[in-house]
């Protein structure tokens, strides 16, 4: 296909991709429990799909036959799942005690209201007044096991020990910025609903929406098993620490920043990310004048983790959208860094054969 | 009372900061002005609403204060597009990483606190609960329209909506003092169908939870026989169990200590004994932490009374109340006031006075 | 202005004992006053003109007190023990020198302290002023002094101790003199003992009963190395106050400070002081409560015996004033 007539095929970010994304973002499914994602992307996907199934742990594996003969078989992954947290100890009056699931900070959790159950139930997780406390109590977090869930004192029969909750943020656009809960990784997830519907037509789409990547990555390992693909791309989310340092010296440490597009991984705590899909990335992005920037090497991983070391080798390689604030109540990120990121991967699939990897690694 | 819920929430979704109360000041002069003779706003803004007794004159009169303002943040620095701040009112830092706040610039935006990475931060703030001035506020704006925006000195406050939660109870931020606003409109509400001999002014109070400026001034200005301060105290919960706390949907608080008069107290204590409205006792050894404690001392002296409404989780976005407390409360003022004679003031002995259970 | 500023910042008035430096004042706007009286507590109240069609009746207050130290015990030795007026921190006293309502020059000295990185406790130090014995020394129980530390002109910069507040009264004192048509009932107080606890400003507010107050006083700044975080800085303009840690100033009068700022094109700040507070939370509750704002002077190293201002941050400071008080004033 001729660049200028891969650029016209783009999937745009417009009201209707938003609105999607504020669908999912708004959505709840807490690791392990992913069933209100998971219905909303087979309700999205299921006339644009060959074939689609639910495996044992609740991955979505969607097919996307490719149109020309013998198409290179392209998985593209990305989570269903969210950090929450799951109601442990009922203590009476519409008082729960809860652990987290997935990474959050106990910093975070205070003051802040959340949505209990299948039926989101709302509640709050409260601290002791202010004016109950001392100055030396103030300077240390409040422990996970001094902190409730509290959904009131009425009637709690509506929850039980055992149900997930997640923090109540609803969906929102800020001028140039999208903001809400779960964006890590909605973000991708809505990508690859995009990409579903408008799909290169030289590859065979091997679409994973995957489960409990925040409880250790665990749905993309079986997914990439049972896909058996020759190449698999990761869309997730990387924290945007682009922040002043507190002696406002230069920020080294900053992972990715906003507004300077899709984040390419080379390392990260799971993965080497394959060098020559790297470069692919980089050719590619260069070629169309996309912009995009290196993840800083370093901790914290995505699915591509599990799934490069499946059966005999996967070539990986993970592509995230920038955003503040991962795994906290809210995160945000910039709508121009998005529409970067699937103008990215839709163009890098677009140019992608299988002479890529016919060098060796 | 649905009327009044819905007051109550628009209360709670407004700022009115400490020092700057007009927005609630004026949703809560639509909702006495119906209910009273006269209302006037302070050289200092708060709302002073009168309704008249039956008396002859010159009356006793009753002044009974709420202070309207919250506690919040305001800004004291922009650094890369992003908000520095401080508080207005105590408020504990841990509340404040990913709260949302509305910044109040140029034009309102919506936000959130933020909180750096640790690497990013002073060493003695890593893994700690991080000081105020190690946070910033995120309005997700680029930088060039922050600065044309956001000034020094301009208020964030909290935008917390209100939810309401099983067992009639209602969250939000500044139910703390906004639920004993809602208190007074019920009395005033209930003295629509009763006679008073005494003048009623119902005070809606500013700059509690800074100065006490409210408290320090309007008594001056009003000159009452009694004033008593309506106020929020805290209800066991979470971290709060000791004697300092009472039970949420328990009941009003009768508060007794140095900043309550003795022979005031007597009287309430009369009335939810006689009409079996469940009450709980508050002991307050020292400052009762209300503009009871500024009204006591004003000009010559005021004799006072602190009625709590039992609030969990004071001065976060979640404070919790349950309405039946705040309508218990709105009853138990109205009946004491119709109760109070021409001549209760010149009854009061002070050798007599025992805090009788 | 930097001469009126030299002796105002040499005299010596700790809190409580401000005859000395009220006279110099009063000196200084006899001729421009309808009116002048000294109060109870020893404020100097200068009015002039009187309240006509759209104006108010407005305090403005500047307090001539300055912290200070006061004798507490002198040994058989002839040193003197001392308390702190006002908010003295230990680490600027060591070696200082101090000086006496009657002119008696001492220097602070300290015991031996077991870790020489440590700073001395007030009560560990004491005054030397020479003498050999308790017979010798010149000063007894009681006896008050002041930081003593010469005014320095750098140019634009100024150093001194005591420009907390002198600086401010400076200020008054030219606005005064520049005030010609006003429709305002003014009151420029001279305010005693605001550093233990704004209680000039406190009795003065009461007496005078005025519509709206205003305070100039010194704030703090953040332009400094690795300093407090503020965003208030020398030279930039009078700083309007928002908030300190006393009070909040009256919307409303922030507002039409920033106004008349705004028309006159003159440099300003906004300022939100974490600690510290001033006369004009005083005013703002006093009877029945009134509208208060405070115009501040950035001051650098405050309560050091060497504070550091901005002469044209001072000049502003006076066109600022003279401006909003030559105008009708609209609260809205």
């Amino acid at each position: 296909m001729k660049n200028n007539e891969i650029l016209s095929q783009i999937p745009e970010i417009g009201e209707v991709q938003i609105q999607l994304l504020e669908k999912l973002s708004n959505a709840v499914s807490v690791s392990g429990e992913e069933s209100e994602v998971r219905s909303i992307v087979m309700e999205e996907v299921k006339e644009f799909a060959d074939d689609i199934r639910v495996d044992s742990l609740g991955n979505v594996l969607v097919t996307k036959k490719g149109k020309v003969d013998d198409p290179v078989c392209v998985m593209i992954a990305a989570h269903m799942d969210e950090v929450g947290f799951m109601l442990v100890d009922d203590e009476g009056e519409g008082l729960f005690k809860f652990e987290i699931v997935g990474g959050i900070d106990n910093r975070q959790l205070v003051g802040k209201p959340v949505l209990v159950g299948k039926d989101k139930l709302p509640g709050v997780i409260g601290a002791k007044p202010i004016h109950l406390t001392t100055a030396d109590e103030r300077k240390n977090p409040i422990p996970l096991d001094s902190l409730r869930i509290d959904v009131g004192p009425g009637n709690s029969k509506k929850c039980k020990v055992g149900d997930r909750a997640t923090f109540a943020t609803r969906f929102e656009t800020w001028g140039p910025s999208l903001v809400g809960k779960a964006l890590d990784d909605r973000l991708g997830v809505a990508t690859l609903i995009e990409l579903i519907k408008h799909t290169p037509e030289n590859i065979e789409l091997l679409a994973a929406f995957t489960v409990q990547e925040e409880n250790g990555l665990r749905g993309a390992r079986v997914a990439a098993y049972s896909m058996h693909p020759e190449v698999a791309f990761v869309l997730d989310s990387t924290p945007a620490n682009d922040l002043p340092v507190w002696d406002e010296e230069e920020n080294g440490r900053y992972n990715v920043k906003l507004n300077h597009g899709p984040a390419i991984y080379r390392l990260d705590a799971g993965t080497l990310s394959d060098p020559r899909l790297i470069n692919h990335l980089v050719k590619v992005g260069d070629d169309f004048k996309i912009p995009y920037q290196f993840r800083q090497p370093g901790k914290g991983g995505t699915d591509a983790g599990a799934i490069h070391k499946q059966r005999g080798g996967i070539p990986s390689v993970s592509i995230s959208v920038p955003g503040r604030y991962a795994h906290t109540a809210v995160l945000i990120a910039r709508k121009a860094d998005w529409d970067n990121t699937m103008k990215l991967i839709f163009t890098s699939l677009a140019k992608f054969n299988r002479d890529v990897l016919s060098v060796d690694r | 009372m649905t009327e009044l819920k819905d007051t109550l929430k628009k209360l709670i979704s407004l700022s009115g900061l400490s020092g700057n109360e007009a927005p609630a000041r004026e949703v809560i002069r639509a909702a006495w002005e119906p209910l009273v003779d006269e209302i006037s706003v302070s050289p200092i803004g708060s709302l002073h609403a009168l309704r008249r007794g039956t008396g002859p004159e010159p009356r006793p009169s009753i002044l009974l204060a709420a202070h309207m303002d919250a506690i919040g943040l305001m800004i004291t620095g922009i650094q890369d597009g992003l908000l520095r701040f401080t508080e207005v009112g105590g408020v504990d830092p841990r509340i404040l990483p990913g709260l949302r706040v509305t910044i109040h610039g140029r034009k309102d935006l919506p936000a959130i606190v933020v909180q750096p990475p640790d690497y990013l931060l002073d060493p003695t703030q890593r893994g700690k609960s991080v000081a105020m001035d190690h946070l910033f506020i995120d309005t997700g704006l680029e930088e060039q329209d922050v600065n044309d925006l956001v000034r020094i000195g301009d208020l964030a406050s909290f935008a917390q909506e209100p939810l309401e939660l099983s067992g009639k109870t209602i969250v939000g931020h500044s139910l703390d003092n906004r639920i004993s606003v809602a208190a007074i409109t019920y009395c005033l509400q209930e003295l629509q169908h009763m006679v008073h001999t005494w003048d009623v002014w119902a005070v809606a109070t500013v700059q509690e939870e800074e100065t006490l400026g409210g408290g320090f001034t309007s008594p001056f200005e009003i000159n009452p026989t009694v004033a008593v301060a309506i106020d929020v105290t805290f209800a066991k919960g979470p971290g709060a169990n000791d004697w300092r706390t009472v039970g949420l949907s328990k009941g009003p608080t009768l508060a007794w200590g140095p900043n309550t008069h003795p022979y005031i107290h007597k009287k309430f204590l009369d009335v939810v004994e006689q009409l079996e409205i469940p009450y709980q006792k508050e002991y307050i050894p020292r400052h009762s932490g209300t503009d009871a404690y500024a009204m006591q001392v004003v000009a010559g002296g005021f004799p006072t009374m602190v009625i709590g409404i039992p609030l969990r989780y004071m001065h976060t976005p979640v404070e919790m109340i349950a309405l039946k407390d705040m309508e218990r409360a709105g009853r138990l003022l109205a009946e004491t006031i119709v109760r109070l004679e021409v001549d209760f003031m010149e009854k009061i002995t002070w050798d007599e006075v025992k805090d009788e259970e | 202005m930097k001469s009126l500023i030299k002796k105002l910042v040499e005299t010596v008035g700790p809190s409580g004992y401000e005859s000395k430096i009220r006279e110099v004042v009063r000196a200084e706007v006899e001729k421009y006053a309808d009116e002048i009286s000294v109060d109870a507590m020893g404020n100097l109240i200068v009015k002039k003109g009187e309240k006509k069609e759209g104006g108010l009746k407005v305090m403005l207050s500047a307090h001539i007190d300055e912290i200070g130290v006061m004798v507490t015990h002198v040994d058989k030795n002839g040193f003197a023990r001392f308390t702190t007026i006002g908010g003295v921190r230990p680490h600027t006293c060591y070696g200082s020198r101090v000086r006496f309502l009657d002119g008696t020059i001492g220097v602070i000295g300290g015991e031996r302290l077991e870790n020489a990185n440590h700073v001395h406790a007030i009560e560990a130090m004491y005054i030397d002023v020479g003498a050999a014995s308790f017979e010798d020394c010149p000063v007894k129980i009681g006896d008050v002094a002041s930081f003593d530390r010469p005014f320095e002109d750098l140019g634009n910069r100024l150093v001194s101790k005591a420009m907390d507040d002198r600086v401010c009264a400076a200020v008054l004192i030219e606005t005064l003199k520049l005030v010609k048509i006003s429709p305002h009932e003014l009151y420029f107080v001279f305010s005693t003992q605001e550093e233990v606890g704004l209680r000039g400003a406190t009795t003065a507010a009461y007496s005078i009963d005025p519509d709206l107050g205003i305070a100039a006083d010194v704030t703090m700044t953040g332009d400094t190395p690795r300093g407090i975080k503020m965003d208030v800085a020398l030279g930039k303009g009078p700083a309007i106050k928002v908030k300190d840690g006393g009070m909040l100033a009256d919307p409303k009068v922030v507002d039409a400070m920033v106004r008349c700022a705004q028309k006159h094109e003159i440099p300003y700040q906004l300022e939100v002081l974490l600690g510290g507070t001033t006369d004009a939370k005083a005013m703002q509750i006093s009877r029945a409560g009134m509208p208060a704002g405070c115009v501040s002077v950035p001051t650098r190293y405050v309560h050091t015996p060497s504070e550091m201002v901005d002469i044209n941050d001072l000049n502003n400071a006076v066109k600022l004033l003279t401006a909003f008080i030559s105008e009708p004033i609209k609260l809205a």
